[in-house]
Parts: structure tokens; sequence; C-alpha cells
């Protein structure tokens, strides 16, 4: 756990230190921004809505484009096997490069609360529950988003290739509840379960179900053993 | 104490290292010699675990590399080939990570940051990015990393490449010192640098140990002959062939004669030392020798020997 927290430590660190960090954050700002601000004048509506909707689409690119260097860029530069080689376990290199993802895309999506305060200030029925589980909705989605990035990231010591497996596996994600009406009813279920934008509608709606949750946990859960299991690969290469 | 035993290394179908099995003791330098290639590096991989072998295993203070990799890793600095670093970290916060994985307090690490920064001499570069640092300052900051523990093992695959003589000379000397209490091994290709520093060395050749023991022990059990080159005046032909009668075991290898001077090389058995006897003859005979020079086979030319086939291998 200790050994967990020095990785996430130096990761964060490592974002804020390249220009990486501050790009992210401004470029994500200006796109919900924009999407928030026009659809707010336009429409003369107090609700969150149209963030919410944008940022699952801002997400498909911006994920993998923060995590693709966390495992790729240590193979590229070899520093893999300095890390590997320290008494750290491998899940936990994994576990700590996923948080420092994580949370970069949690602060993108904390500065976006200053639409909410805008809103609280000038709108009038605020629906507070709303954007509360809308918010929750879309940090769990961002979870998912980033255990696929770092997956994706050990794959290849190639960040653009990372990157690009990154987004492919995210879109399926992302697209998969869009196939249904391809999909033969017997599997209908199954595909619709897997899809992450039944999960997340659910939650933005205000409906915080077991089920929902237990989902995005297991997806995480899932692509960072995947991920620690390509990281220990190395050793039969 | 490391043991490898039996160690094979495979990556698909090129046996990388085959078979191979050595002892070090604790105290001890050794340096990993061998050709490019010829498995040094994967062997300090799998010591490391980096790697797992592909059969054989390795074994640190009776621990085996492949259910305690953990509790070795504890146990060794290690300075990877090519020194990978992370170059957006500045030097202090680099340390720091390699403390911090380490278990050391604020402390200890304020203690250990100050006996690296002195051992490795890097007081000017402590607050500079890595990546801005010359490559010889790069080499001591990853020996720093490896050594910020105080390990009692130290693995330093290739620790000179890159630096200029007089720091050659510097980190020669660090790693003697260290060695004095640690045991350390350090790979290298250059023969000048494993004679200088080591105590025992360990040649080996596609992936097989090819031979082991001190550097004099090595050139002692080495093939061919030492060679005598000398320069006379006031010898004959004839005198020079009859020194062989007189003293039996040398061989006449060339003689060139000029009108007054005579170049003659001979050749001898390393075991026998007839320079005196060759000098009393001269005198016998009223030659005047200008120049003795022996030349005696040296770890290069015992390298070359064992390992002549090793250009082809791989990894």
């Amino acid at each position: 756990m200790r050994n967990t927290f020095v990785i996430f430590q130096k990761e964060l660190k490592s974002f804020f230190n390249s220009p990486m960090a501050y790009i992210f954050l401004v470029i994500f700002a200006l796109v919900t921004g924009y999407f928030f601000t026009n659809t707010f004048f336009l429409y003369n509506q107090s609700d969150m809505r149209a963030l919410f909707s944008i940022v699952p689409l801002v997400y498909l690119f911006f994920i993998p484009a923060v995590t693709m260097g966390l495992i790729a860029k240590e193979k590229s530069v070899g520093t893999i096997e300095t890390i590997s080689t320290l008494p750290i376990q491998d899940r936990d290199v994994v576990l700590g490069k996923f948080l420092a993802g994580y949370s970069l895309i949690i602060i993108g999506l904390m500065v976006t609360v200053i639409h909410y305060i805008t809103l609280s200030f000038v709108g009038t029925n605020v629906d507070h529950g709303a954007v509360l589980s809308g918010y929750f909705g879309l940090i769990l989605l961002g979870g998912v988003y980033s255990s696929v990035g770092v997956f994706s990231s050990s794959l290849t010591e190639n960040s653009v290739v990372a990157f690009i497996i990154g987004v492919f596996i995210v879109l399926i994600f992302f697209l998969l509840d869009k196939t249904l009406i391809f999909v033969p009813d017997a599997l209908a279920g199954f595909v619709q379960y897997l899809s992450v934008d039944f999960h997340l509608s659910n939650i933005s709606r205000g409906v915080i179900d077991t089920r929902n949750l237990v989902y995005f946990g297991s997806v995480i859960g899932f692509f960072l053993f995947l991920t620690t299991r390509v990281v220990e690969s190395r050793k039969w290469g | 104490m490391i043991k490898v035993d039996n160690l094979s290394k495979s990556y698909g179908s090129v046996e990388a290292v085959k078979s191979l099995s050595f002892e070090i003791n604790d105290g001890e330098i050794v340096g990993f010699l061998g050709a490019n290639g010829a498995g040094k590096s994967t062997t300090l991989k799998v010591m490391t675990g980096f790697l797992s072998p592909t059969s054989g295993n390795v074994y640190v203070d009776h621990l085996n590399i492949l259910d305690h990799a953990y509790e070795i890793q504890k146990r060794i600095g290690y300075l990877p080939e090519l020194n990978p670093l992370y170059v957006d970290m500045k030097v202090f916060d680099l340390l720091k990570f390699h403390a911090s994985v380490r278990g050391m307090d604020e402390k200890h690490f304020r203690t250990a940051l100050e006996r690296v920064v002195h051992d490795c001499g890097l007081s000017g570069v402590i607050h500079r990015n890595v990546g801005d640092c010359s490559k010889g300052y790069k080499q001591r900051i990853g020996l720093a990393a490896a050594m910020i523990h105080d390990p009692e093992i130290l693995i330093l695959d290739e620790p000179v490449t890159g630096l200029d003589p007089n720091q050659i000379v510097e980190i020669r000397q660090l790693i003697k010192q260290l060695g004095k209490e640690k045991l350390v091994i350090m790979s290298s290709h250059i023969l000048q640098e494993i004679q200088a520093t080591v105590d025992k060395i360990i040649i080996i050749n596609n992936g097989e140990l090819v031979a082991e023991g001190s550097s004099e022990e090595l050139i002692a059990s080495a093939q061919g002959l030492a060679q005598l080159k000398l320069e006379l005046t006031g010898a004959t032909d004839e005198g020079i062939q009859e020194m062989k009668a007189f003293i039996p075991s040398l061989s006449i290898h060339s003689v060139d004669a000029t009108d007054t001077r005579s170049f003659v090389t001979l050749e001898y058995a390393h075991t026998s030392d007839p320079r005196k006897d060759i000098f009393d003859y001269a005198v016998k005979n009223q030659w005047s020798i200008l120049e003795m020079s022996q030349s005696k086979t040296n770890l290069e030319d015992v390298f070359r020997s064992l390992t002549q086939n090793g250009d082809q291998g791989n990894a």
C-alpha cells in the first residue's frame, strides 16, 4: 500500500512537471466550458445535462491521451527495468499509475464544478441531486476508461499505439448499447449489461443501484488485473 | 552470497544463457566479462528478478529468485545496462523516490543522501533535472540511486560506459571502496576496467561459462608462449643459433640482422624465465644488449582466445 502511494505520488508529480497536466486541464476546461455555456444561454435552462452528456465524449479521447504514457514510456525509456527490480510488486506499480491518471481526470472534472457554482447562483430550481449523481457517474466512468488506458499502455512501448488501442477499447464500451438493435434477443440483455452507458444512465438519473456499482468496480478491477498480468509477462519474454 | 545454479534463459528459440553455474562470496568484487551478446546482461537481469529463468535458479543468501524475488530485491542495488533514468525528475526527487520505495524515512534519507552525494560527487547537480545532466553525471546518478539504501549486494551492468578517463578512475575507486564490505558484480567488455577493479573474473561466451578466477590465474592458465624481443650488437647469426643449445627452454622465433645490430625474437613457456641466462650468455660472448623486452600474455589475449567465436551470439 505504501509503495502504491509512492508510485502514485511520483506519477502525479511527473504529470505536473511536464506540460501534460496543464494542457489536459486547460483544453478539457475549454471544451466542456464551451458546451456548457452554449446551451446554457441558448435554452435558458438551469441544468447541467448538456455538460454531462458531452463529458463522456471528451473522455473518449482525453483519458487514453492522459494514460497512454504511464507504462509505455517506462518501456521505451527502459526505466521499466529499474522499477521492476525495485522491491515493489507489479500490482502496486499498476495500481499507483492507474490512481495517478485517474486523479488527473478527476481534477479535470472538478474544474467543471465552476459551472455548477455559477448555476446555483444565477439559476432557479437547480436539481442538486441530479448534479451530484451526474458527477458521481462521470467519476465512475473516468475510472473505467482510465483502467482501459493503463491496460493499453502496458501492451506496447509506443505511446501513440497505446493511445489508439485505448481509444478503440473505450469506443467499444461506449458504442456497445448503440449496437443493441443488431444483437440477437438472447444476447441483448448481456450486451446491454456490458455497455457502460446503460449503467451510467441509471446513475445519472439518480438511481444508485449496487448492480451498477459492481459493474464499474469489476470492469476497473478486470483491466487492472490484466495490466498486472501483462507487466509480469516481461519475465517470460 | 550469490549462487547461480544451472541457469538457462531462452528468448524464444534463442538460448541466451546455457546452464550457467558459479558462486560469488560476500566481500568479493567480481567482473563479469564477455563479448557483446554473450549473455552478461541476461544473467544479471535474472539475478535481479527482472526476468525469470527458463530453467535453473539463482540463490541470494539461500533465497531463490523464483519464490523470493521481493526479498532479494530489497538486498540488491542494481544499475541496469544503459542506465535508464526518469529524465523529467529532479536528481533530488529521483533519489528520494528510490529511498521511499526502500522504505526509508526522512531522517534515514537525509543521511543516505549525504553519503551518496559525497561518494558519487553529485553536489553540483542535486537540484537539476536528470535530463539536463551530462552523461557522466547521469551514470553517477544511476549509481547513487542503486546504493541509496546501502545494499549488501551491488549489481552494476557496465557502470563506466560513457565516462571520461578521470571519471572512470573515480568510479573505479568508489567500486573498490564499496567492495570492501559489499558483494559487487560489475559487467564490462572493457578488459582494462575489469582487470583494474575486480578480485575475480568470470568470463562467459555464448551463454556459457568459459573461465573463472583472478586475472593472474586466468593469464597463467592461458595457452601460448611468452615472447622476448632482443636488440643486440656484436652478435653473430651462429652465436644466436647456439644460444638455443645453451638455454634449452628457448625457441628462436625470428632473427633480423643489419650490419651492426641483430633483432631477435625468442619464445619460451610462461612458467620459465630465461632472461638471466640470456644476459649471462650475451656477456660471455661479449654481445651488448641494447634492449630486452618481454611481452607477456595479457588478459586481452586470454579473453580473445576464450571468446573467439563469440561475435555471432545474441542478446
